[in-house]
């Protein structure tokens, strides 16, 4: 069993899917207990693997599936999935967020989608398993078979709400499919010069065939797979699909979605850049690690701004992730050693901050029955526990101590400032400065007398205009709560702990020469 | 806007233009992907690891068996997938649109089709059968027998096809499929394999490592085949009939 | 000079003749997907672009004068030559090279099956974005939902019981196909006049229904 444990994370809930689909036919009931188990059984088999990844000698964890094993058969014959750090780190995010929605999502689908539980809880399983997979694959088809798992599964999930989300959902279909065949044609490219589809074949094969840097269809190839994959993680201005589809999703949906689909599409680029491409070539002998940056920078003061303008929770939420994608962009290419930690530190932080947000914000409008900044008056009385999550998920964005926030804050403006890309600085501290006035006029608005439209609703010293009543205690259900006071915990215990993920991340980024390394370890 | 759009096309197109400079000849033997380590294992040895003449299924089913299962996945994640989106279960009549006609199923064709189905359909099972010697497989049978029933749904009308094959069943089916197919792998990761390691069923069927592939890889083709079927015919049901499982095309 | 051109035109055009179309084709489609505003000749361009890669992958595997990725009767593992050799054998490099390339083809097959779910689901949202809007044009349908974004930014007067810009009502009552009001005597199968619902009276959202009705094309 603990050798076969890869295969377990995406094998749990491919059958609790199958079961969920057909059980869920007879009785509709039986569905989120087996959507909880499932998710909870892979999991389980991710900390195994992890525990196998961190215990191994090389830091690494190979699987062949096929049984296709690299001594007798040469490398490429079968599909391979390479468990080293990042990857099984980025994993336990999606199976761990995975497990955290698919508990929250008890009552969310019951009331917006009602009697598709048979339908929902299938797609969700199999989302996990498509983000999983492409966590863990090293195999370039295969990543794009595991990217366009995610995605239908991804269409289906948002799609399944109202006419208005089938409405949004078609702009994603069109984008989404845009940016996956990019892909595939980028993997197309790359066959054709090396003959090999491995991840770490291709790469054998740059290093040592001659003149294979230079030539115009490998720049073409990396040119393709980067705007294919920045198309599906919504880097600016490619972003059109995703404040409307995530904003019009169900609820239990975009929980699920906005933490995890566009980090794991940063996850893949951090891949192809250091292990297919390599180094040298991604950041020397192209021109992307010039011109990155400045597109960053805009990405970054756009999506801010464009949060400035919002005035509902949910689509202010949607910009952010926007922005947020700037930021590891941004520092992955900026080519430094803390730049990079920086990244792959953020992946980690931001997905649990973005769960907590929408979590909170799922429970919001669940009350209030809608999430305009008007509606939210005397919110504090009433759900102080549901505030108290939203808001550790606010001030992580902000990027105050202790929550993890800060912590990957800190790496990227190191790594800014080695790199000397004083741009990227600015607009980081821009980019924060807005994040701060976004969400304490949230807070204000909360605690205001007066509303959007300039009356005023109190009598003076503090008195919002409502009352006894709506401002009792009522809080959320506790499947609902329980999650979301969860995902408070481990953005504040990652922040604290924050070291023990730096030094495993600095394990992994060992082996890849990048400027900045600090001389002492 | 359409003149706007044509500046992203031209940039694309002068890309691909440019990357296509540094490609191999069109049909040289030395090229790159030709004299690959993978693919001449493929030829070379696909007789000797498996026994089956056709290396497309071999490869197929076997050396990349995971993508296929997961392709499998995928159709079910359209099924799953457009019946969340269009399912109706109100029992309101629909309203008839103008441009809708009710039109009695005519003679000629419904014998026609009375004769020309069960042949479609013993051929469809030949495909997937004869898909280690032939070009064939799985999802070539399957698409064959779905397109049977969208056969019958076509000239008579979908309510007859239905009693053939209900929604109920198609997804029962659909998911029957997977399970044999994940079920296959998880019996050789029982037996001591890795996951989809055909091989190890040897320990179970009475014949070699290499035949004991040649069969696995059957069933598997079998569990393709089902999923295709019941995905394609369920797709059709609802896209034509808008959810409601009644009239339509 | 001109024997530059000539030489770059003869590599481009007629040793590399297949990658030119399918470039071509992938051009054709891409400008559908983005240019066109009718949703179904979006998703035909879409078709037509994943053809394109389908094509480019396909002549990555031809070899000149080799035979389709399956095995001869002499190299066949249950053929006669292996039955008199005991069981099959691996091939020469010589005769490697008189088989065509099966990972492409292999690869192609998976591509075209997630071509076909997709479009699938591309037009089971066609249909339901026609049921609850009327028109599949998108210039139509980006002025609806502008109107409808619109009338759901309105001050609200009644505290509970009113509609946000996210619905979270159940779309079973919205789809269901009552009798159609405003049918002009002539019904037409055009993309928009043709058919109007009415949203069957739910607990919220009856003021987009009065916007609903009010308005005729």
């Amino acid at each position: 069993m603990m050798e076969n444990s890869i295969a377990w994370i995406l094998l749990f809930p491919l059958f609790g899917a199958v079961l969920s689909s057909l059980l869920g036919m007879a009785n509709r009931k039986v569905c989120w207990p087996i959507g909880v188990l499932s998710a909870l059984g892979a999991f389980v088999a991710g900390i195994m693997t992890l525990i196998r990844v961190i215990d191994s000698p090389d830091h690494m964890v190979v699987y062949l599936f096929g049984g296709w094993t690299l001594d007798s058969f040469p490398r490429g014959v079968g599909i391979e999935f390479r468990a080293d750090l990042l990857a099984i780190l980025i994993t336990l995010i999606v199976l761990g967020v995975g497990l955290c929605v698919a508990i929250y999502s008890k009552l969310p689908v019951k009331e917006e989608t009602p009697g598709k539980e048979h339908f929902f809880y299938p797609l969700f399983l199999l989302q996990i398993t498509g983000l999983a997979g492409i966590c863990l694959t090293g195999d370039a088809f295969n990543l794009y078979v595991l990217i366009e798992v995610a995605a239908l599964t991804g269409y289906g999930l948002i799609a399944m709400g109202s006419k208005r989300a089938a409405a949004a959902t078609f702009n994603y279909v069109i984008l989404g499919t845009i940016g996956a065949s990019l892909y595939l044609l980028g993997v197309g490219y790359l066959y054709i010069k090396t003959g090999t589809l491995n991840m770490v074949g291709i790469n054998e094969f740059i290093g040592a065939t001659e003149g294979l840097k230079e030539s115009s269809t490998m720049q073409v190839a990396f040119v393709l797979i980067c705007l294919g994959i920045l198309i599906k993680m919504a880097f600016f201005p490619l972003h059109a699909w995703l404040p409307n589809a995530y904003c019009h999703a169900p609820t239990a949906t975009s929980c699920l979605l906005a933490p995890l689909v566009t980090k794991v599409m940063i996850y893949v680029m951090i891949r192809m850049v250091l292990t297919v491409f390599g180094v040298d070539f991604s950041f020397e002998s192209t021109l992307w690690s010039s011109v990155l940056p400045w597109l960053v920078v805009i990405a970054i003061v756009s999506a801010a701004v464009m949060a400035l303008a919002q005035r509902e929770i949910k689509r202010m939420l949607t910009y952010l992730i926007v922005a947020e994608v700037g930021y590891m962009v941004g520092g992955v290419w900026i080519y430094n050693y803390y730049g990079m930690v920086g990244s792959i530190f953020h992946i980690i932080s931001d997905a649990c901050m973005t769960l907590c947000l929408f979590l909170g914000a799922g429970l919001i409008l669940r009350k209030c029955k809608t999430t305009r900044f008007d509606g939210l008056r005397g919110l504090f009385s009433k759900m102080p526990l549901t505030m108290t999550g939203f808001f550790v998920g606010g001030f992580s964005i902000i990027g105050l101590p202790p929550t993890c926030g800060f912590f990957s804050k800190w790496y990227l403006i190191t790594g800014a400032m080695v790199a000397e890309c004083w741009e990227y600085m600015v607009a980081l501290l821009f980019s924060t400065m807005v994040m701060v006035v976004l969400f304490f006029r949230l807070i204000e608005r909360i605690h205001l007398a007066v509303n959007e439209s300039g009356e005023n609703l109190g009598k003076g010293h503090g008195d919002l205009g409502l009352t006894k009543e709506q401002t009792r205690f009522s809080e959320g259900p506790l499947t609902m709560l329980v999650p979301l006071l969860s995902a408070a915990a481990v953005v504040l215990a990652i922040g604290i702990y924050n070291q023990e993920f730096v030094n495993l991340i600095e394990i992994f980024l060992d082996p890849f020469d990048l400027p900045g390394e600090p001389l002492i370890k | 806007m359409k003149n706007a759009s044509l500046i992203p096309v031209v940039l694309v197109g002068f890309l691909l233009f440019y990357a296509s400079i540094d490609f191999p000849e069109w049909g040289d033997p030395q090229s790159p992907a030709s004299t690959a380590d993978v693919s001449s294992h493929f030829i070379a040895k696909t007789g000797v690891d498996t026994e089956v003449p056709n290396m497309v299924t071999a490869v197929l089913a076997d050396y990349r068996g995971f993508d296929t299962m997961l392709e499998t996945v995928v159709v079910f994640i359209a099924g799953m997938a457009v019946l969340a989106i269009l399912r109706n279960f109100s029992r309101k009549k629909p309203v008839k649109r103008g441009h809708e006609v009710s039109v009695e199923p005519d003679l000629i064709v419904t014998n026609t089709v009375r004769l020309v189905v069960p042949v479609i359909q013993i051929f469809s099972f030949y495909v997937l059968a004869h898909g280690h010697v032939s070009p064939g497989g799985g999802f070539q049978g399957g698409v064959l027998m779905g397109a049977s029933f969208i056969l019958i749904a076509l000239s008579w009308d979908l309510e007859r096809a239905l009693t053939r094959f209900s929604i109920n069943r198609c997804m029962v089916v659909a998911a029957l499929g997977i399970l044999l197919y994940a079920g296959i792998g998880v019996l050789s990761m029982a037996l001591g394999g890795e996951f989809l390691d055909y091989a190890e069923l040897e320990k179970v069927l009475p014949v070699s490592r290499e035949m004991a592939r040649y069969h696995a890889m059957l069933g598997v083709e079998i569990g393709v085949g089902f999923t295709v079927t019941a995905i394609m015919f369920a797709l059709y049901a609802n896209l034509s009939s808008r959810g409601r499982l009644e009239g339509g095309l | 000079m001109f024997e530059d051109v000539s030489i770059f035109l003869n590599e481009l055009f007629l040793e590399r003749l297949n990658y030119v179309i399918y470039v071509v084709l992938l051009l054709i489609g891409l400008h559908a997907m983005i240019a066109k505003n009718n949703f179904i000749k979006k998703l035909i361009g879409m078709s037509i672009f994943q053809t394109a890669i389908i094509l480019f992958y396909v002549s990555i595997g031809v070899k000149e004068g080799a035979t389709i990725p399956i095995y001869l009767p002499e190299h066949d593992p249950h053929g006669e030559q292996a039955y008199a050799t005991g069981g099959p054998e691996a091939l020469t490099v010589e005769q490697v090279t008189s088989y065509a390339n099966p990972l492409p083809h292999v690869l192609m097959l998976t591509a075209i099956v997630v071509g076909v779910a997709t479009l699938g689901l591309a037009l089971a949202l066609c249909q339901k974005i026609y049921q609850g809007y009327g028109t599949v044009e998108e210039d139509e349908l980006m002025a609806k939902l502008e109107k409808e974004d619109a009338s759901s930014r309105k001050p609200k007067t009644h505290p509970a019981g009113k509609s946000s810009s996210k619905p979270e009502v159940s779309s079973r009552a919205r789809r269901s196909g009552t009798n159609s009001v405003g049918k002009t005597t002539a019904p037409q199968a055009k993309k928009s006049s043709g058919t109007r619902k009415t949203k069957a009276p739910v607990k919220k959202a009856t003021r987009k229904s009065d916007q609903k009705k009010g308005d005729s094309k």
